[in-house]
């Protein structure tokens, strides 16, 4: 019967083929601009770093005065951590692995002379970074906990700036200028660029380009080096960074299971009140909290305002086209009275004509399903080549494939609802003698 | 024209009347809110900017010797002078729209607090020229103030600080801000001018507070300095920026020398503004088209199950043109109740998204603005299937009767 109801579709559409035509084109359109929308949005809440997602915690701790003002418009300053405190988190151990970051901008001078210097960007972090977030090398090995200590001068480089700068992978031992200062290079990573780049700066960008170069934290302070991300402070700023009322480091920590998860949060509590017993902090100890990375992603704001709306844009037109369907389809159903009386007088029940309707808006979304993968392909190429900085992700994977055809095929159906159930309902005794 | 007859075979179609009324309320409903957010949108593309927009490059230098500064940035100047068609050159820290915020609070008291973030610019020398600012009341720095001021802890050692007239009107509401003290941090500065309003480093971070509030202060040669402005005719300004740059490059080696006349620099900042209208834009012109066409579909299905009623109207006497306003009047009034059912509908997503985003409260307008081009739009789209109707021959109501 279903071939029978196909065919018969098949050729119901190919009678009239501008209705035809216009439906295929409204559930294209619909469904293409909010796939476009739907895509973009899935890439940017991608898992960035999979396999140990679940593994990586942010702690927070508020060493703000209590008389500091709220400003929405400003950066929170909590959301980083002070050079003193990220160095006690660091000294206790507690977690697996723990490491302590910021953003570094640097001038690097290629080796040969001829050429022009260039800027990067690169994270000034602490030893265990590279086995926490499973950084991968090419060329020699990440740095030790002595080598933070002793603030050595060696640098790691990503293998891209390793071949503009030496025209080699492996360029560990070699010695590098970056800025004023001349660094060994101690080890050259595998490309490595989580989307979005979760362990950065609250105010740095989230996605593209990832870091080319790591140096160790220490070093960098001590060389004053230029960090990039927020720096805030609530006493006068001498630009001393090591000062406790200066916030402008990312804590990472990793906690295996969930009793160490419970533990270093006991363990926070216990460091911010001591810390006020102290008298370095004013606010109470339950003022710390750990967030999980998928916490963590939602303080960053990923999902720019302006992408949200566009996408509710992209649904409230699905819906116009829908609705649009929703007309024509009926619109074609009812002018078909007749053959539908027909098939009920010869004993066809209003089931079957429903089934035989629904068949129809199916192949509709199917079809329409198709054209929207086209347009939302086109969608996307033009995303891609927009200035915002995510724009590169978009592109479709199988997953959004197939759902693309899904939602056109339950959009169709759910538009032929209303229209076969219409249809069926047709007094055939009545449109009989009409005919 | 007797509308109770239309009334009444409405009645009769509640189904397709309601699929109508709500297309034309759901296009509405989003069409309104997507055109005030194009208004939005083109408007901040707008946004006004005391400087000589047209006429200025602006060359930025990254990685020179911060301990050289006191030199090199006088031989830098001397040297871009000398470029044809440069008619001001000096050395600032940062230009409205560059993206690289540095921020501060200003208050009129030691100890008072701000939420609004100022962006506070350092210029050197004849740098008031070279951006082309406009100085509203007051005077502009004098030598001595350029040469004795310097930069520690990001902040001005000097004495003096020009203010926007949006800060001077901010901060000293109905008073002259001249000879003023401003105070940011504890550190305090005396007002000697008021400048017409400069954008901020960057006006989407700062927020509607820090768009037009900015300070500059006077900066003797620094290592901070890495912008150098340059000044020209509109028509000059590509050659000019390419000439400073190759001129730079010579003279800095070892530093990342780019330019960008300030005209680029404002389309870079608003490129993904301009983005998301064409996209708005093509959006609302599909959606009206796919709304058409959904409007020609139902009512050309309308025509023909009428024919034979169309018929008999015409045999006992209507014309072709009672038959045309016929059709037309009904889409008017299916449009009357789409456009205010989305109006409504538009009203209460302007609330919503006033809630959970950014968004302010829209105009009036709009909405009558949006109610009429849906008219338009529907008279539009019957207009072929009306005239469809008229041309039925009366001959229609005898057959198969």
């Amino acid at each position: 019967m279903f071939g029978y109801y196909l065919d018969l579709a098949l050729r119901s559409l190919r009678r009239n083929q501008i209705l035809t035509a216009l439906m295929v084109l409204a559930i294209g359109l619909g469904i293409g601009a909010s796939m476009t929308m739907m895509t973009v949005l899935h890439v940017m809440s991608a898992d960035p770093i999979p396999d140990r997602s679940g593994q990586l915690f942010y702690p927070h701790l508020d060493p703000t005065p209590l008389d500091r003002r709220k400003n929405a418009l400003a950066p929170d300053p909590t959301d980083n951590m002070t050079w003193p405190d990220a160095m006690a988190l660091l000294a206790a151990h507690r977690g697996t692995r723990q490491a302590a970051m910021s953003g570094g901008n640097l001038v690097a001078h290629p080796e040969k002379v001829s050429a022009n210097p260039f800027t990067i960007d690169g994270r000034y972090t602490t030893a265990d970074f590279f086995a926490m977030f499973r950084l991968r090398f090419v060329a020699g090995h990440a740095w030790t906990a002595t080598d933070d200590t002793a603030r050595s001068r060696v640098v790691v480089l990503s293998e891209a700036l390793s071949r503009t700068l030496f025209g080699t992978d492996d360029s560990a031992g070699r010695m590098v200028q970056l800025g004023e200062h001349t660094f060994r290079v101690i080890g050259v990573t595998a490309p490595w660029a989580p989307q979005p780049m979760f362990y950065a700066d609250a105010a740095a960008h989230k996605f593209g380009e990832s870091d080319q170069f790591f140096l160790p934290l220490a070093t960098a302070v001590d060389l004053k080096l230029d960090t990039s991300g927020n720096v805030s402070s609530w006493k006068k700023f001498s630009g001393d960074l090591t000062a406790s009322s200066v916030t402008w480091l990312q804590f990472w920590v990793q906690l295996d299971k969930p009793d160490q998860v419970a533990a270093y949060r006991r363990f926070l509590f216990d460091y911010s009140a001591q810390q006020k017993a102290l008298g370095v902090y004013e606010r109470p100890a339950d003022s710390a909290r750990l967030d999980s990375l998928r916490e963590r992603l939602v303080t960053l704001h990923l999902v720019p305002d302006d992408l949200r709306l566009q996408s509710w844009l992209a649904l409230g037109f699905l819906m116009v086209c829908m609705v649009n369907i929703v007309a024509l389809l009926l619109a074609k159903f009812l002018r078909r009275s007749g053959e539908v009386s027909v098939r009920r007088a010869l004993g066809a029940q209003r089931r079957d004509i429903f089934v035989q309707f629904g068949v129809e808006s199916a192949l509709i979304g199917l079809v329409g399903g198709g054209l929207g993968l086209l347009l939302a392909q086109l969608g996307l190429w033009g995303i891609r080549r927009r200035p915002d900085e995510y724009a590169q992700l978009a592109q479709m994977d199988t997953a959004m494939l197939l759902s693309t055809f899904a939602l056109a095929v339950v959009a169709s159906v759910l538009a032929g609802l209303l229209p076969a159930w219409r249809a069926c309902h047709i007094a055939p005794a009545l449109q009989l003698k009409t005919l | 024209m007797e509308i109770r007859p239309i009334l009444a075979s409405l009645r009769k179609h509640r189904i397709p009347a309601t699929l109508i009324v709500l297309e034309i309320a759901l296009a509405c409903a989003v069409l309104c809110n997507a055109v005030f957010m194009i208004g939005q949108r083109v408007a901040s593309i707008h946004w006004s900017n005391a400087i000589d927009e047209q006429g200025i490059s602006v060359v930025t230098v990254n990685g020179a010797d911060p301990k050289l500064a006191a030199s090199d940035i006088p031989r830098n100047l001397a040297a871009l002078r000398g470029i044809a068609g440069v008619t001001a050159v000096a050395a600032a820290t940062s230009m409205p729209l560059d993206q690289n915020p540095a921020l501060s609070p200003f208050v009129t008291k030691p100890d008072a607090n701000t939420t609004v973030n100022s962006s506070v610019y350092f210029i050197g020398s004849d740098g008031e020229r070279a951006m082309g600012l406009r100085l509203l009341q007051g005077r502009w720095f004098n030598a001595d103030e350029y040469a004795g001021s310097g930069f520690k802890n990001f902040a001005s050692t000097g004495h003096v600080a020009l203010v926007t007239q949006s800060d001077a009107n901010r901060l000293w509401p109905r008073q002259s801000a001249l000879g003023k003290t401003l105070y940011s941090n504890s550190a305090s500065w005396t007002v000697v001018g008021v400048v017409a309003d400069v954008l901020a480093q960057d006006p989407k971070f700062s927020g509607p507070g820090g768009m037009y509030s900015s300070v500059f202060y006077p900066l003797q040669p620094d290592g901070v300095m890495g912008d150098y402005v340059l000044r020209s005719a509109p028509q000059d300004r590509e050659r000019v920026e390419r000439e400073a740059v190759q001129v730079l490059g010579k003279l800095q080696q070892g530093a990342v020398v780019e330019g960008k006349t300030y005209a680029g620099m404002r389309s870079d900042y608003f490129a993904d503004t301009t983005s998301m209208v064409w996209m708005l834009v093509l959006v609302c012109v599909v959606m009206l088209a796919v709304t058409a066409f959904g409007i020609v579909g139902l009512t050309s299905f309308w025509v023909q199950q009428r024919r034979r009623q169309i018929g008999i109207r015409r045999a006992v006497g209507a014309t072709r043109g009672h038959i045309l306003s016929y059709f037309r009047t009904e889409n008017f009034l299916l449009s009357t109740a789409g456009v205010l059912a989305g109006m409504a509908l538009a009203f209460g997503i302007n609330l919503y998204l006033m809630e959970h985003y950014e968004m302010s409260r829209m105009p009036w307008y709009y909405l009558p603005g949006s109610a009429i081009a849906l008219w338009l739009l529907g008279q539009l789209a019957v207009f072929g299937p009306a005239l469809r109707a008229a041309a039925v021959p009366p001959v229609v109501a005898t057959r198969s009767v």
